[in-house]
């Protein structure tokens, strides 16, 4: 019988055949924790003196939450994970380099690995081709400490995704879409596996949104096949030499397969106060909105950011709107610089701040007044999620979020993209 | 072993965010405060009002978002005797056990605010003695019931040295 790519990688590191269902304890090769989770991590490891690292070079400590820190306890909270690094030798990603799951991808993930991360978005790297997944402070601890961790070995959602994205329609819509169709507990404890044409011709960045939001339905991993993009990705980072083909077998048996033609979509939007509440932007009327925020594991790369200054440029936010822009990494923000997409920003009226999380987690970097209405490119809508629970979030691709900027309200970026290239291309009073 | 206390009953979809806020990620190296917070924004006055052995009854996906140890932590500081949900997302669950806080799933619809609960774990169900019913709880697999036993993961990692587990 044919395996799935989560048998596959589970397989290899449990030392024996794997199928769904099973329970094994497999090797851990990268583990990772944030300021939220890291310390208590520390933690919980002291108190059963196992405070060790059992590979250092492979475990990262990323403060980027709550980066730079806003108040005396959470700059305590990171000395913690400097001290840890220090005595331990295990890699800190400081203040400035960028949102953990970012820094991830870049350099230290490769196909065919286990990554285990004290954040719930470490599915993010099952984009290349790895078995990547979120777990809690003190799993994640115990494989810091002796390099495995117990799994079940999950049954598998195929999804399979064809057509071509229209104008205005990006994979951050689909996979909106996807959480909306089957809820956001529609594959809880299963691996999702993007496939099909769609994603085969898909770019890294794309692919990465897709991965970051599979927890998003429940899933405990959102896997793609590593191809001949991965490969290119993976030079581009200095790492090709890392690569491998991982793909499921034909004959590999899927739970349940789900099908989305692209070509059908059109710009979707979460609507408070759960990522499943999707309907379409053009749908939505006349929803003012105060704080837009492009940025965040999900939406924050260079491919982001480019799509946001297309429409931004030589433009002004709306008067009422403020718009916050974070690079996910600190090399994004580097290409961004180089690319004027900043200044293109800035002149918009946009305001970049450091690599990180940003306002995603509501600690800091722009919490949401009583009644107001943000846009924002993460991953998450839950009530409170950005610091009051008397703020409302929609989530969008970054196209929406611009274009929402642009005008005051919650936008088709159709109808921006319309007004930029050529009314007959894009006749936008039909959607709207 | 055998548990008693009042439900507090909450709906579908409670997050982590309701458990444990961002907005408090200050306190996270302080659980004994954030305890004080528990499931604050679903419930302002709960922290207040719950009785240590009280029970939290949840309907569909409790615990979605983050992976945040801290929210099955609080629900413990704070003397709550276990969850009761229809369904939990998967990472809560998996911390709940892993910090020796009970998370049973179990059809929740016949449990009222306030009615007080019995749980047998032995016998793997719930009394209603309000209600004079009784609820049959969904089994744990095999690998969390050594946990669980063991009274948490780290508590069987220092007994063993290793995962005695599979």
């Amino acid at each position: 019988m044919g395996k799935t790519i989560s048998e596959k990688i589970i397989s290899e590191h449990s030392g024996r055949e794997v199928k769904a269902g099973d329970f094994v304890v497999a090797n851990v090769d990268v583990t990772a924790v944030q300021d939220g989770t890291g310390p208590l991590t520390i933690q919980e490891i002291q108190k059963i003196g196992l405070e060790k690292c059992i590979n250092p070079e492979r475990t990262i400590l990323f403060i980027d939450h709550a980066a730079p820190s806003p108040r005396k306890e959470l700059s305590n909270a990171h000395k913690i994970l400097r001290e840890f690094s220090k005595k331990t030798g295990a890699i800190l990603s400081d203040v400035g380099e960028g949102v953990c799951h970012q820094r991830l991808v870049e350099d230290y993930v490769n196909p065919g690995e286990i990554l285990i991360g004290a954040d719930s978005h470490t599915c993010t790297s099952g984009a290349l081709g790895a078995f990547a997944t979120g777990m809690g402070s003190t799993d994640v601890g115990i494989a810091i400490a002796l390099g495995k961790t117990w799994l079940r070995v999950p049954d598998t959602y195929k999804i399979q995704v064809t057509g071509t994205f229209n104008d205005g329609v990006y994979p951050k819509d689909l996979i909106l879409h996807l959480i909306g169709l089957i809820g956001a507990d529609g594959a809880t404890y299963k691996a999702l596996e993007f496939t099909g044409e769609t994603i085969s011709n898909m770019a890294m960045s794309d692919r990465f949104t897709l991965s970051n939001m599979a927890v998003e339905a429940g899933a405990k991993a959102g896997l793609i096949a590593s191809d001949e993009i991965t490969k290119e990705y993976l030079f581009s980072r200095g790492r090709g030499d890392k690569f491998r083909e991982i793909y499921p077998d034909d004959d590999a048996v899927y739970e349940r397969v789900i099908e989305i033609d692209v070509t059908r979509l059109e710009p979707t939007v979460s609507c408070p106060h759960t990522v499943d509440n999707t309907k379409l932007a053009a749908q939505l009327g006349n929803i003012k909105v105060d704080q837009v925020f492009i940025g965040s594991c999900t939406n924050g790369r260079i491919e982001d950011l480019r799509i946001a200054a297309d429409i931004l440029k030589d433009k002004k936010v709306h008067s009422d709107v403020r718009l916050l822009v974070i690079p996910a990494s600190r090399d994004v923000f580097l290409q961004a610089t180089v690319e004027g997409i900043v200044e293109i920003l800035v002149k918009a009226g946009a305001s970049i701040m450091t690599p990180g999380c940003g306002p995603c987690v509501g600690v800091h970097a722009g919490i949401l007044g009583d009644g107001e209405v943000c846009i924002a490119t993460q991953n998450r809508n839950f009530q409170g999620r950005m610091g009051n629970t008397n703020g409302e979030i929609y989530l969008s691709s970054p196209a929406t979020a611009a274009a929402s900027a642009l005008e005051g309200y919650i936008t088709d970026p159709r109808k921006v993209i319309c007004s930029i290239a050529d009314q007959r291309t894009y006749p936008f009073e039909k959607y709207i | 072993m055998i548990k008693q206390g009042k439900a507090w009953k909450f709906g579908d979809y409670i997050s982590t965010d309701h458990i444990a806020p961002g907005r408090l990620f200050h306190l996270r190296t302080n659980l004994p405060e954030l305890a004080k917070h528990v499931l604050e924004d679903a419930d302002p006055e709960f922290a207040s009002k719950m009785n240590v052995g009280d029970f939290v009854v949840a309907g569909n996906n409790f615990g979605l978002g983050s992976s945040r140890e801290h929210a099955p932590q609080v629900l413990k500081i704070a003397g709550v005797n276990a969850v009761l949900a229809k369904s939990f997302a998967r990472i809560f669950f998996r911390n709940a056990i892993n910090i020796g806080l009970l998370a049973i799933t179990c059809d929740t619809d016949r449990i009222n605010q306030g009615d007080e609960l019995e749980l047998d774990l032995s016998l793997g169900i719930i009394k209603n003695i309000t209600q004079e019913t009784e609820i049959i709880m969904t089994p744990l697999p095999d690998v969390m019931i050594k946990i669980l036993n063991d009274g948490g993961l780290a508590k069987h990692i220092e007994k063993y040295g290793d995962f005695q587990l599979v």
